[in-house]
């Protein structure tokens, strides 16, 4: 890490002891999200780092991003995939918008007192995203032109906390050429939200349904021109890749470290339990797994700071990065025995956070899809 | 099985209908309240196994651990939590007072706690000894009047907050060994409940701390003589570790069915998720993995009804099945993707719950040191 990345982890690590870490275990109970964490993480800076400052952003590379979302999972898992998504919103308009969008959704969502929404799955359309199924129709409105939106989304992440959301739906045919995007405020009339989904984990962070019934979004909301939705999504998901895997790591990093600290002082058999070279390999084996890890996510954000960014290693990052968490997370539980199974200790916590890196930004099975055709495509083209 | 009676035949039955209709559709509710199905305990006194092994003299169905693990199996696919107390009462209270209990004891307490009446629990881990059982600390004096004197607390206690009756551990004397087991009724002075603890899964299933304050019991209390803890503890594991593997069995099970529901229901790129390869070999896996559970567990139960003992038997089974079942539901929820993760499905929850049986009576690593000592010998000690 360089002199600027050791400051902003050092910063972070304080904000977080402080000022989140109180709140986990509380608020996992009560799945409460609190804005004035958000806001606060926004004036420090963290919740637009790699915009240009120009739109209120810190113009930092991906690979300080994905430093500090580790750092902040350490201590909630919920909070780091809030500004993860959010920041994944901002790159969408400051990549695809015009100058008008970007003046208008960027500022509020840099400082982070507005947060972003990312809007493509489907009941239907999970893995498959390209079948989704909600429709724009282009239509005039009280003479201005504009779209209609119908259907629902679902697994939206900060579902009702967001301002702006990037909504995927289908203007064209089939598949992903007709499907483009486009921003959509709260409070549009048609657009609500439906249930709030109850989950095993990312407790803190609200996951909702969204639902468009003849929701008119003026033209001036498209992104891009018609058709070019599926490409947006695709363009983000590739960054989504390497931040998840980042948040796995800082996640994976806060369970080894309970599990040493917890080993070092409980005694069984009138020995510190860290003795026993059972207890020694588990724990061996999860340093170098989450140093694999790490080292992965980084190469992988690094490749996309330098303008080269390799889909094949963004994949293997996410898969690996979140199979070490849970696998890591399920291991400290283990080592804490019984009061790792209780709230008394965040093991739980995190390996109940864990579980759901191997499900959202693809499964890890479709990182395994496309890891192995890009190996098909390196082997058939030479 | 192939050996199974027509009496555990009729008995596997009774208990699935039973589990499909008392336990499975209260489960998600109980889970999330962090409450007791106590509607359905009584009814398990109705159905006639809360005394599955004990004496038909007391209401007892007079059975083995093969029907044991058949009722922990079914009820475990259904409600885990549930069942974890069932087996609290069932094989670590009523069991333990059936085969340690004097003819008295056994005519005082079983048949309430046979019919419902009356729930039971035992207490032996402490805050300090988990693992290290026999390290014990809470003490037991006796008095000039032969009546003894109880000062303590015990820790993780199933049941603890409903138990009419507590089969207790306790120490009277200096040496390691120097244990004595004795009976405690609600409502002894000196005898409370401590705080309820929070977990992360079997939250259906009250655990808590039983305390004791100068509680005097009378010498009726004391079970066998003073002294014979050790040798209670050790006649006892094997069904205890024989049957929770049963709820193991169970979940796995239940995660199978569901996935095989899913598989042929879910459609994803315009096919169900069943034609894909990589969905096939998680669930061949996952139904192969069950299938070796299931007989490896029943042969194990079948054996130790025809008398075989062995310190490794049950250690082999307890270290196995959790484990394999814990794999199980983590590769269900992946394969439901965030229908897996979400409350609507019940996998987290099993998940969750099934961690508990890698943890509680036994965890992996005290399975692996009792098996290695068993098959090294003196090898495993210098």
């Amino acid at each position: 890490m360089n002199e600027l990345q050791v400051e902003l982890k050092n910063q972070l690590e304080k904000y977080r002891l402080q000022k989140i870490e109180p709140h986990m275990e509380h608020d996992d109970e009560t799945e409460e999200f609190r804005m004035e964490i958000f806001n606060e993480l926004g004036s420090l800076g963290f919740t637009g780092m790699t915009l240009p400052e120009a739109y209120g952003g810190m113009d930092l590379s991906y690979e300080d991003f994905s430093i500090a979302l580790g750092e902040i999972a350490k201590s909630s898992v919920s909070y780091a995939v809030t500004i993860s998504v959010s920041s994944m919103v901002q790159a969408i308009l400051n990549e695809f918008g015009n100058i008008t969008q970007k003046k208008t959704y960027l500022p509020a969502l840099t400082s982070g007192s507005e947060i972003g929404a990312f809007c493509l799955s489907e009941s239907g359309a999970g893995s498959d995203a390209a079948s989704l199924v909600t429709t724009a129709k282009k239509t005039i409105l009280e003479g201005r032109a504009g779209y209609v939106l119908n259907g629902s989304k679902i697994w939206i992440t900060s579902g009702g906390i967001a301002k702006t959301y990037i909504v995927m739906a289908r203007t064209g045919g089939v598949g992903g050429k007709g499907v483009s995007a486009f921003i959509v405020r709260d409070g549009t009339p048609g657009f609500s939200y439906g249930k709030k989904e109850k989950k095993m984990g990312w407790k803190v962070s609200p996951t909702r349904e969204l639902i468009f019934h003849n929701c008119f979004i003026p033209e001036e909301n498209l992104l891009l021109t018609e058709g070019e939705g599926f490409k947006i999504a695709m363009a983000a998901l590739e960054k989504g890749r390497f931040t998840i895997g980042a948040i796995a790591v800082g996640c994976a990093e806060r369970a080894l470290d309970e599990a040493v600290r917890y080993s070092l002082t409980r005694q069984q058999f009138k020995q510190p339990i860290f003795d026993f070279q059972g207890l020694q390999f588990m724990m061996a084996d999860m340093a170098t797994e989450i140093e694999c890890s790490r080292l992965l996510v980084m190469q992988a954000a690094r490749d996309y700071d330098n303008g080269a960014p390799n889909a094949k290693l963004a994949c293997m990052a996410k898969l690996k990065a979140t199979d070490t968490a849970m696998k890591v997370t399920t291991d400290a539980v283990q080592i804490l025995g019984g009061v790792g199974y209780t709230k008394e200790y965040p093991v739980e916590r995190f390996m109940r956070d864990a579980k759901v890196l191997q499900i959202v930004e693809g499964t890890n099975q479709i990182q395994r899809v496309v890891i192995a055709r890009n190996l098909k495509k390196e082997y058939t083209t030479h | 099985m192939w050996f199974f009676t027509e009496e555990e035949k009729d008995l596997q039955r009774l208990c699935k209908d039973f589990a499909s209709k008392e336990l499975a559709p209260f489960a998600e509710k109980f889970d999330h309240d962090e409450a007791f199905n106590l509607s359905a305990y009584k009814k398990m006194g109705e159905l006639g196994v809360l005394g599955i092994t004990a004496d038909p003299e007391y209401g007892g169905a007079g059975m083995g651990a093969v029907a044991a693990t058949l009722v922990m199996e079914e009820f475990g696919a259904a409600c885990a939590g549930s069942t974890l107390s069932y087996l609290a009462h069932s094989i670590l209270c009523v069991n333990n007072i059936q085969n340690n209990g004097s003819a008295e004891q056994k005519a005082k307490y079983l048949p309430k706690l046979i019919t419902g009446e009356h729930i039971g629990c035992m207490g032996m881990s402490e805050p300090e000894f988990g693992s290290d059982a026999v390290g014990i600390q809470t003490k037991a004096l006796k008095n000039s009047d032969g009546s003894y004197t109880i000062n303590g607390t015990k820790m993780w206690i199933t049941n603890a907050q409903y138990a009419d009756v507590a089969y207790v551990y306790t120490r009277t004397g200096p040496e390691k060994k120097n244990l004595s087991t004795f009976i405690v009724e609600k409502g002894t002075p000196g005898f409370s409940v401590g705080k309820p603890i929070h977990k992360m899964g079997m939250r259906s299933s009250p655990t808590g701390e039983l305390v004791f304050e100068n509680c005097k019991v009378p010498a009726f209390a004391l079970v066998g003589k003073e002294g014979d803890s050790v040798y209670h503890m050790m006649k006892n594991l094997d069904i205890e570790r024989i049957t929770i593997a049963g709820i193991s069995l169970g979940i796995a099970q239940a995660c199978v069915d569901q996935c095989l529901k899913y598989a042929a229901e879910r459609k994803q790129f315009g096919k169900h998720i069943g034609s894909f390869q990589m969905i096939q070999k998680m669930i061949s896996e996952m139904a192969t993995e069950t299938e070796m559970m299931r007989s490896f567990l029943y042969t194990t139960a079948k054996r130790y009804d025809m008398g075989e003992r062995g310190p490794s038997m049950a250690a082999m089974v307890k270290l196995a099945l959790p484990k394999m079942a814990t794999k199980i539901a983590l590769d269900a929820i992946q394969l439901h993707g965030g229908y897996g993760y979400s409350r609507e499905f019940p996998l987290e929850r099993m998940m969750r719950d099934n961690k508990l049986n890698e943890i509680g009576a036994g965890t992996n690593e005290v399975m692996i040191m009792i098996i290695a000592k068993n098959l090294l010998g003196k090898a495993a000690l210098e």
